[in-house]
């Protein structure tokens, strides 16, 4: 028999996990501006998601999924991206959200229980958090035909878990982008867990990436703790997409520092010194100590970004908390812009209800 | 006028909105060079283009996501699922994004798509192929279902419903694709959505019905004209919302219900419009409301196919139980 195809996949590093600088780093490895602006929204990011935590368990926010550990491939991810492109997020990815412009009240809305919390006051275009594993893949493919057919210089940006890529819609999504040869970048977030179950279960394969092969489209991987080779890597697909020149996987290889979301507890299927491990390989101090090394950064520098940071925090929280809860009405207004006739009198019936139900939790029988 | 069937009349309907509307893009498994399977979309392709007119990779679930992410671009895809027994895959998509997106977003992100597909049996075709699930996909708020029963109508309402800022499920019934002729009027010209047709009037007994069924309803209300009862027959076309004041109205006059669709009864779109009539008419009714349905078993195989389709004797004898004493 004779060999008909053969493949690679590449990992990309530049900034490890001590902060030392690989040989061959691109020129942002040096644009301290932009270095700077990446660490802190990732320091943001980190501040906001602490505090989303401590809301939930005093009882002022829904269940929420913690994004800690994950700020280097959100912030660079989103970071490659133009303004007018597109982003199609799942439910963690706050910090390529918040990079976007989403406000972190908007964020708090849609984990407090509200629909409002989708309404972004920015990015008017991407997604909003996707919850059914995987659906989103295909948005971004159909975003990109749309820019494909009307031959502009705009890409999608579609995020995934590592947990996402064994559903049919992750490979139907890949398939169709490269098939047509679309301007969609995939960013597979592997963070290593899908809630209980661990990526070694999800799939035979080596690598998420090499699941590109299947497609016809290139696939790389990438270290996520590093935001330089995020940014890096994630910035050659977009490039590319936008040139016409198709779409691109990556796999971001990171790690899920908290637990699933509030409603979950970890240390039940998750061997303590894992995650030990994956704290001492996590993206911000890496980043610091390449900040610090490049003069650039220091203590003083550190304390008055967390404290504008925690202020920036505190503001959306209030904003948050200040907003009153939505009326009755918001369940009916935004089904149509045609509504039909008999919704009218649902409408008036929630209205005439609206706040009449018993505390939860009282009663039974 | 030239008299054309349903299937001419799809195609035409497609061919005055792409040529008035750039925004409408036509999606589907080989809808392209091959026009589609019962050559709704033929000659589309070489006229509007193959980025307009697109063969997609087969997966269902994948057709409609992509068209939720072109819809939000501004486009308005109207895409095909070959047979309705096909629609599983993409249910997941219908139901947790295209009908939810507007409310999802408050508006800022919308889904103005058109999932056009052959609907029920009578086609002598291989299993699968021949089911009728409007039901399933009537009890998810944000879609509007749509069924048309004669060409006009397939013209008129497909092109309200690609006119429609919000998802519309266009069934097509398979059975009256090539079945008649009619003459329509290629003028661009739309007929109103979430409203009965009154096909009939008449004065002792209501039927109301959809799709194929509608041929097989007329053929009973004529015989049992001859009868000497007197029958209203209303085509409910759009099956989700429902015109139920049309509907009432008619309960008024007639005293007698009789619902006729082929899908299954269990949970059947003819279950919401006989609770309603209870809830809302029940005192105007001089006898118990009549369902003819599909029976709820599998949709058979060929062969036994026209046994399990209500015809126009069960139909006819619903109608004289209305009458008993």
């Amino acid at each position: 028999m004779k060999t008909v195809a053969e493949f690679e996949i590449k990992y990309c590093q530049f900034l490890d996990a001590a902060g030392n600088l690989a040989a061959g780093a691109p020129p942002l490895a040096s644009d301290t501006g932009e270095l700077l602006k990446m660490y802190r929204f990732m320091t943001l990011v980190r501040l906001f998601d602490t505090k989303a935590v401590n809301l939930q368990r005093t009882g002022k926010l829904g269940t929420y999924a913690s994004c800690l550990g994950h700020e280097a491939t959100h912030v660079g991810a989103a970071a490659a991206m133009q303004a007018d492109d597109v982003l199609i997020p799942v439910y963690r990815e706050f910090g390529s959200q918040i990079w976007r412009g989403v406000k972190m009240s908007t964020i708090l809305t849609f984990w407090g229980g509200d629909e409002r919390g989708s309404d972004y006051t920015a990015a008017r275009q991407d997604f909003p958090m996707c919850v059914p594993i995987a659906s989103q893949i295909l948005h971004g493919a159909g975003v990109a035909m749309a820019m494909k057919i009307r031959g502009e210089k705009r890409c999608s940006l579609t995020l995934i878990g590592d947990g996402g890529t064994s559903e049919g819609a992750f490979y139907e999504g890949i398939n169709l982008a490269g098939a047509r040869a679309l301007p969609a970048v995939f960013v597979i977030v592997n963070n290593g867990w899908a809630i209980s179950v661990p990526i070694e279960q999800q799939t035979a394969t080596k690598t998420l990436a090499q699941k590109a092969i299947a497609a016809g489209i290139p696939g790389v991987q990438v270290d996520g703790n590093d935001v330089i080779a995020v940014r890096h890597i994630v910035s050659e697909a977009t490039a590319r997409a936008r040139r016409g020149e198709g779409p691109t996987l990556i796999e971001a290889l990171t790690y899920r520092l908290g637990d699933h979301t509030t409603a979950d507890d970890a240390t039940r299927y998750r061997d303590h010194n894992e995650v030990k491990d994956a704290w001492g390989k996590e993206p911000l101090p890496r980043l610091r100590a390449y900040l610090t090394k490049l003069r650039v950064w220091d203590d003083a520098r550190e304390e008055a970004l967390k404290a504008e940071c925690a202020r920036e925090v505190e503001a959306a929280v209030d904003e948050y908390l200040s907003a009153p809860k939505p009326s009755t009405d918001e369940m009916f207004d935004y089904l149509f812009a045609n509504p039909p006739k008999d919704l009218a009198e649902q409408r008036e019936t929630a209205r005439r209800y609206a706040g009449s139900h018993a505390k939860p939790g009282s009663g039974g029988h | 006028m030239a008299k054309i069937t349903m299937i001419e009349a799809i195609n035409r309907a497609h061919a005055w909105e792409m040529t008035h509307d750039p925004d409408v893009v036509v999606l589907g498994e080989d809808i392209g060079i091959n026009g589609g399977v019962f050559r709704a979309t033929a000659g589309l392709q070489e006229q509007f283009g193959k980025d307009r007119v697109q063969d997609t990779p087969l997966a269902e679930g994948m057709i409609a996501g992509m068209a939720i992410g072109m819809a939000t671009q501004g486009l308005k895809p109207v895409a095909e699922i070959q047979f309705m027994g096909f629609i599983y895959p993409a249910l997941d998509q219908i139901a947790n994004h295209m009908a939810r997106l507007r409310n999802r977003t408050r508006g800022r992100l919308t889904c103005p798509i058109v999932m056009r597909m052959p609907h029920g049996g009578g086609i002598h075709a291989p299993e699968h192929h021949s089911e009728s699930l409007e039901a399933i996909l009537a009890h998810h708020a944000g879609l509007r279902v749509v069924c048309p029963s004669s060409p006009a109508r397939a013209y008129g309402l497909l092109l309200a419903a690609i006119r429609e800022p919000d998802p519309v499920i266009f069934l097509e019934p398979a059975r009256l694709y090539r079945l008649v002729k009619q003459e329509v009027a290629d003028d661009g010209q739309a007929l109103p959505l979430d409203v009965c047709y009154r096909l009939r009037e008449g004065s002792d007994v209501t039927m109301i019905t959809w799709g194929a069924m509608v041929t097989e309803t007329l053929r009973a209300a004529d015989t049992l004209e001859s009868e000497g009862v007197s029958c209203e027959v209303l085509d409910l076309a759009t099956l989700s919302p429902i015109d139920h004041d049309t509907i009432l109205e008619s309960v008024v006059k007639t005293g007698r219900l009789v619902i006729v669709h082929e899908a299954p009864r269990n949970c059947g779109i003819g279950a919401e419009i006989a609770a309603t009539v209870a809830e809302r008419g029940l005192y105007d009714l001089h006898a118990p409301i009549k369902r003819v349905t599909g029976y709820d078993t599998i949709m058979p195989l060929a062969r036994l196919e026209y046994d399990y389709i209500p015809n126009a004797a069960r139909i006819m004898d619903a109608v004289r139980e209305t009458f008993a004493e």
